[in-house]
């Protein structure tokens, strides 16, 4: 029966191969043209959903233009821009260490939620009744505590009986938001469960009410790709993350390691946590952190890892972000719509990865030429 | 009616927003694809729901047809949205939770923009009758359920059956086990992931559609969605990957949730504000255990599948 | 007999990246024959069977199938021709019963029903001679068991060409006897069959032809019967080879490690490991030969404390007799104690008292080496894990079987995993990576490992090079006890020489080597002792210089209660 096949059929019609070492340049070369190609679609998807777009496409250049508008326009928006990456930085970077080891951590929500939670409850109950100094190292240690505790939680269980973490961690997130809106239905009788912002307990103001925080994330950044790449810490993570047999073979307690690095990236998102609630808000909604959370997976997955990408994923993200919403603003839609163009522009840098780790072979061109 | 009963039905009503769920994501993981696009796909399934009754709602045409409209719209939004993420997992190969997530952002993101447009009284009002359909405007608690419930109760028990019972599902189960295995003896792995996960975002879409329009039929039910999205995955661990236990399971996860509601209108308990979140709070610490347990127990045949979450690749080596 | 042409190849090249694995390759198959596929590890044999099977699909050339050009781009393609291959790695699912698997993928006539598929599949099984529970689950089946689901399956198709890729590989020598009958009636039967191997031995007692591979290219096929085994070797490896691995005779040996009444259960409390007891000497090569699976990994996982051990012993004898004390491993007041004890002599050979000297006075004694043991340090590494036996000063180097999952760290470069045994030694928490670069340097030169960089993930190097890393990093840890498990698998023949020389290197210096080996021939060549082990327990332990092959092979299969029986 081959016989009869059209002399067309005779290859299949694409077939892939692993790629290794593509040069640095050109897989950011791909990347980028990625990036290009999500704002086009970008700016397809808006036209559909804008009415005032679709009445004058003319418009679209403005469009565009408050991506930069969004984050650049002042120097106010610079500030709100930096302060959101710093924030969604520091999550990523507690994620990190978990990843590294193969343990897919989605509880940061829940994690940074519970920091957030321990620092307001120690401001609402020691507020003003203790030095201010005191008060802001105690919610700092209550922050890192609760969030401590809160990845520790299903680290014991993956430790002990290999549970799994990926649900486990998302169930976690939930937990923290219910025991957010317990306390405060005890904190605010009357019922409209909304916390007036809370007199003390604010972190000490450098600059602006903003630079501290961008400050501490690029610390934690740099501490944090050190620990990674030149701690033996690091190198034991990365052991354990790759094969758990080799971990064993060379006598690291792999049990060790998992609690271990899941106190930490508990205890960074407790930290964000403490930036959000005495940095930031000095109250607490069960939204805080407002799926950071989440969005900080992607951050961390982007940037391969590297604490030092990071600063890149997340900056894009929060451009994005900023850009969309300048234009809800702008062009008077929802407020929703940063989440669907970080989201488009995410399906096209997740999926250009394939352009840099496969090749693609077309029939008819035996000489093996890479597509682009 | 007794009080029992109600909540019984209740339960019942609230469940099949995860059993949609669950079905479709034990359909997606069956391949070897670990979805957590899963809430993204329920918004979008009821935003295109929504969507197409917006039209029609209020038309003159024949309420048959218009329950039929919005069910195939709804699953057409949601398998397109399946089709996004099984042409970045299956044929791009990409990570299965950063697209999952992604997928979320963009679903809930692009639900939310969508529905803000839509007019509630012509979606909601007239088609929530029809959907009802055979006991809407009965005054006891049956009025709760419908074509819809009755429809997810029947694709779950479906989805079992196929599984189990056909050499489909025999496939299908081989794929997500097994990827090379079934690859070499000539089953087509990238068609079965990817009807396995359009069909079962599809169905989840279903799950997104039922809550909007049906069981809460209100104009806010929207913002409440992406949660249940959430926990229709966890649940898939509490049916230990069958489709027909989501019925029960789902019903489990549907009495913690009225719980609280329920407990507060019992005479007998005492409950104060306070406990009303610790009530909600049951349905996750439940499910907690229960992946506690099973990991615990580590019984051969209610594990994963063994390929869950990883790419498939034929010629890796 | 005219013989009838099956399937034909001609000009049949493939590649992967700049490796070409198979070059421009002719070869026919005839119905009714057995046709062995010979060549060593990595000539390409498997990737050829591949593009017949569907699985890889050739960069250029034909192939002919009942005289009519045939495209083979899947599997299933190749279901649709009539070819079937039983990989050597089993594409079955383990969570499917037996029947389950051998209709995955069929299409059938009518309703699915498992009761019909039972029936069926028993019917193959009588007709060619096969035993087959099909409502049992793979995970539950031994390997010769999951090899007979395999073969069904590709029979329960239709297949009238079967590629069985180092079918004996995992067998006993009975199940590989009732193999070859198996594989006779199919023949009688009329089917080609194609045998991936490299043993000798197989070739010459079940082939009618056989094909030779050598780096990709095909160097003859030849009738077997008009063939040698001196012949095949030659066309196999290219030019002859000295086969004799220098082996030196042990110098005064002293027992090194001591198993006694060692006892292993699993997890399912399966007895793995059943009263083993033996001993290994310093300066001489031990090998361990059974069937795979026979508790060979858990033995040596027992010993460096990888495995939990129900009962028995595990002595190790340091050789510290007449060697100076350090504290290097021992605290002052250790040193002391053991001193109480009488433990030590000075080097004029008179006992050591440390009874009213000052503590600088004992520590420059010790530091200047006039402290010597009396004997041997006896330690128990049992219930030790492999950072205690560490911290005791035993130097323990053990290659792994599984190379990338156990002993080295794919994705990191040779740099990184010189580093995984001494990484600890960094100051501050922070690592040193000097020391393993320099290492890693010298190994690459010394071995001659063919890679682009020091970190280059070893993931990416070839099988030889990732093995010359991992026991180059052994044998760099100075070990008094190296194990190594199956460490030539896969590798050409050049590379396996370069290990075999090393280990002798070891065992000259009076290192205790504990070999565990699958080709008898090798370990009757390379070791001093050999012990077999069958179903965890030790058949025997014989002199490798006199001990002869089929004695050896009779004890991996024959259990101790049948030999009691018997006698």
């Amino acid at each position: 029966m081959a016989g009869t096949h059209a002399a067309g059929v005779r290859e299949p019609l694409v077939h892939l191969s692993r790629r290794t070492g593509m040069p640095f340049w050109k897989s950011w070369l791909i990347r980028l043209a990625a990036l290009a190609a999500g704002l086009l679609i970008c700016g397809a998807v808006a036209f559909i959903l804008i009415e005032k777009l679709r009445d004058d496409p003319g418009k679209l250049g403005d469009f565009y233009c408050a991506f930069i508008k969004g984050s650049f326009g002042t120097s106010r928006k610079v500030w709100k821009m930096l302060k959101n990456l710093a924030i969604l930085l520091s999550i990523s970077l507690a994620l990190t260490p978990a990843f590294r080891m193969r343990f897919w951590n989605i509880g940061a929500e829940g994690q940074t939620l519970v920091g957030v939670l321990g620092a307001i409850a120690v401001d609402f109950y020691l507020g003003g009744k203790i030095p201010e100094g005191l008060l802001i190292a105690l919610m700092f240690l209550a922050a890192l505590l609760c969030g401590g505790v809160w990845g520790l939680i299903p680290a014991v269980f993956k430790a002990k009986w290999n549970t799994n973490e990926t649900l486990f961690t998302l169930m976690m997130n939930y937990v923290a938001t219910f025991l957010v809106s317990y306390f405060l239905v005890i904190w605010v009788p009357s019922g409209s469960s909304s916390l007036a912002k809370l007199k003390y307990g604010k972190l000490p103001t450098l600059v602006n009410d903003y630079f501290l925080i961008v400050m501490i994330a690029l610390l934690l950044t740099i501490g944090l790709y050190i620990y990674l790449n030149y701690s033996k810490h690091g190198y034991e993570i990365s052991v354990v993350g790759e094969s758990v047999n080799t971990a064993k073979y060379v006598g690291i307690n792999v049990r060790r390691v998992i609690l271990r690095t899941m106190i930490l990236s508990g205890v960074l998102c407790g930290l964000t946590g403490f930036l959000i609630a005495s940095g930031l808000d000095r109250t607490i909604t069960t939204e805080s952190v407002g799926g950071q959370g989440f969005t900080a997976i992607m951050v961390s997955w982007l940037a391969n890892f590297n604490p030092l990408m990071m600063i890149l994923t997340s900056g894009l993200i929060q451009i994005l972000n900023q850009g969309a919403a300048q234009i809800s603003q702008d062009f008077n839609v929802s407020g929703a719509l940063p989440s669907v163009i970080v989201g488009i522009i995410l399906f096209f840098i997740i999926g250009s990865e394939f352009f840099i780790n496969y090749r693609l072979h077309f029939r008819h061109h035996k000489t093996r030429e890479a597509i682009r | 009616m007794n009080i029992w009963l109600n909540f019984l039905i209740d339960s019942l009503a609230f469940g099949a927003t995860f059993m949609y769920g669950s079905t479709g994501e034990i359909l997606t993981e069956k391949a070897g694809h670990l979805n957590l696009g899963i809430p993204g796909i329920m918004c979008m399934g009821g935003a295109g729901g929504c969507l197409m009754l917006n039209l029609i709602g209020t038309s003159s045409l024949p309420p048959f047809l218009i329950v039929i409209l919005g069910i195939l719209s709804s699953v057409l939004a949601a398998m397109l949205m399946g089709l996004i993420y099984s042409f970045l997992t299956v044929t791009l190969r990409a990570n299965q939770n950063v697209t999952g997530l992604a997928l979320t952002t963009f679903g809930v993101g692009l639900m939310k923009v969508i529905m803000s447009k839509l007019s509630p009284t012509v979606y909601l009002v007239t088609p929530k009758a029809y959907y009802r359909w055979p006991f809407a405007g009965r005054q006891d608690s049956l009025q709760c359920l419908g074509v819809l419930f009755f429809l997810g109760v029947a694709i779950a028990a479906v989805s079992s059956i196929v599984l189990y019972r056909t050499k489909v599902g025999l496939h299908l189960r081989a794929v997500g086990e097994n990827p090379a295995t079934a690859d070499a003896v000539g089953i087509n792995v990238t068609r079965y992931k990817y009807a396995a996960t359009c069909i079962g975002s599809g169905i989840a879409g279903l799950g997104g559609f039922y809550y909007i329009i049906d069981y809460m039929a209100s104009q806010e039910a929207y913002l409440s969605l992406e949660a249940f999205g959430w926990l229709s995955i966890a649940l898939v661990i509490f049916a230990l990957w069958r489709p027909a236990r989501t019925i029960i399971g789902s019903t489990i996860f549907g009495f913690l949730f009225s719980c609280s509601s329920f407990i507060t209108n019992l005479s007998f308990i005492q409950v104060t504000m306070a406990m009303k979140p610790l009530l909600k709070m049951l349905p996750y610490v439940f499910t907690i255990i229960v992946l506690i347990i099973s990991s615990v127990r580590n019984k051969r045949e209610n594990q994963p599948p063994q390929s869950l979450g990883l790419p498939y690749f034929r010629e890796n080596r | 007999m005219e013989k009838q042409l099956a399937l034909s190849m001609r000009g049949i090249t493939k590649r992967f990246g700049s490796v070409t694995a198979n070059s421009r390759i002719d070869l026919d198959i005839y119905r009714g024959e057995i046709l062995s596929i010979l060549g060593e590890n990595g000539c390409g044999k498997t990737t050829l069977m591949n593009m017949i099977a569907g699985i890889y699909f050739p960069d250029e050339g034909t192939i002919t199938i009942d005289g009519k050009e045939a495209v083979i781009r899947s599997p299933k393609d190749a279901f649709e021709h009539g070819i079937g291959m039983i990989h050597q790695h089993f594409k079955l699912v383990d969570l499917f019963t037996a029947a389950e698997n051998i209709v995955l993928g069929v299409r059938e006539e009518g309703r699915y029903n498992l009761k019909d598929v039972n029936t069926r599949v028993s019917a193959i099984a009588d007709k060619y001679g096969f035993h087959i529970d099909p409502g049992k689950k793979i995970y539950d089946m031994s390997v010769s068991e999951k090899q007979t689901v395999e073969i069904i399956k590709v029979l329960y198709r239709g297949a009238d060409i079967l590629i069985l890729d180092e079918p004996t590989a995992v067998l006993t020598p009975q199940e590989i006897d009732r193999l070859f009958n198996v594989l006779r009636v199919m023949r009688a039967d009329g089917k080609s069959i194609v045998i991936i191997t490299h043993k000798l031995n197989e070739v010459l007692e079940v082939s009618d032809r056989v094909a030779i591979l050598r780096r990709g290219e095909h160097i003859a096929t030849v009738n077997t019967k008009d063939t040698s085994e001196a012949e095949l070797t030659e066309m196999m490896v290219g030019q002859k080879v000295n086969l004799n691995i220098q082996r030196s005779e042990p110098v005064c040996p002293q027992p090194r490690l001591v198993v006694r009444g060692l006892n292993v259960y699993d997890k399912e409390g399966t007895h793995i490991l059943k009263d083993i007891s033996f001993t290994a000497m310093g300066g001489e090569i031990l090998g361990i030969a059974g069937i795979a699976g026979s508790g060979q990994r858990e033995l040596l996982e027992s010993i460096t404390g990888l495995q939990h051990v129900q009962s028995g012993e595990i002595i190790f004898h340091n050789p510290k007799k007449n060697q100076p004390v350090t504290f290097f491993h021992k605290s002052l007041a250790r040193v002391t104690e053991l001193a109480e004890d009488h433990a030590f002599h000075d080097p004029e050979g008179n006992p050591v008292s440390f009874r009213g000297m000052k503590k600088t006075d004992i520590i420059r004694a010790v530091l200047e080496g006039r402290i010597l043991f009396n004997e041997d340090e006896i330690m128990n590494l049992r219930d030790k894990d492999p950072l205690e036996i560490r911290q005791l000063g035993i130097h323990l180097s053990f290659v792994p079987e599984d190379r990338l999952g156990m002993g080295l760290v794919g994705s990191m470069g040779i740099t990184d995993n010189m580093m995984l045994r001494s990484y600890r030694k960094g100051h501050y928490g922070l690592l040193d990576r000097k020391k393993p670069k320099d290492l890693a340097e010298e190994i690459i030169q010394n071995l001659k490992i063919v890679t682009p960089g020091t970190s280059y993930p070893v993931r990416r190097l070839s099988g030889g090079n990732v093995q010359k890393v991992l026991v180059g990093r052994e044998i760099a840890y100075t070990p008094k006890v190296l194990m190594a498990a199956y460490p030539v698998r896969g590798l050409d023949i050049h590379s396996s020489y370069t290990i075999y020389n090393l280990l002798n290197k070891q065992k000259e210096s009076g290192v205790a080597v504990l070999y565990v080996g699958e080709d008898l021939d090798v370990l009757l060549a390379l070791c001093d002792r050999i012990m077999v082990i069958n179903a965890g327990e030790i058949t025997g332990i014989v002199d490798a210089r006199t001990a002869r092959k089929e004695e050896i092979g009779l004890m991996m299969t024959r259990s101790n209660r049948a030999r009691k029986e018997g006698a």
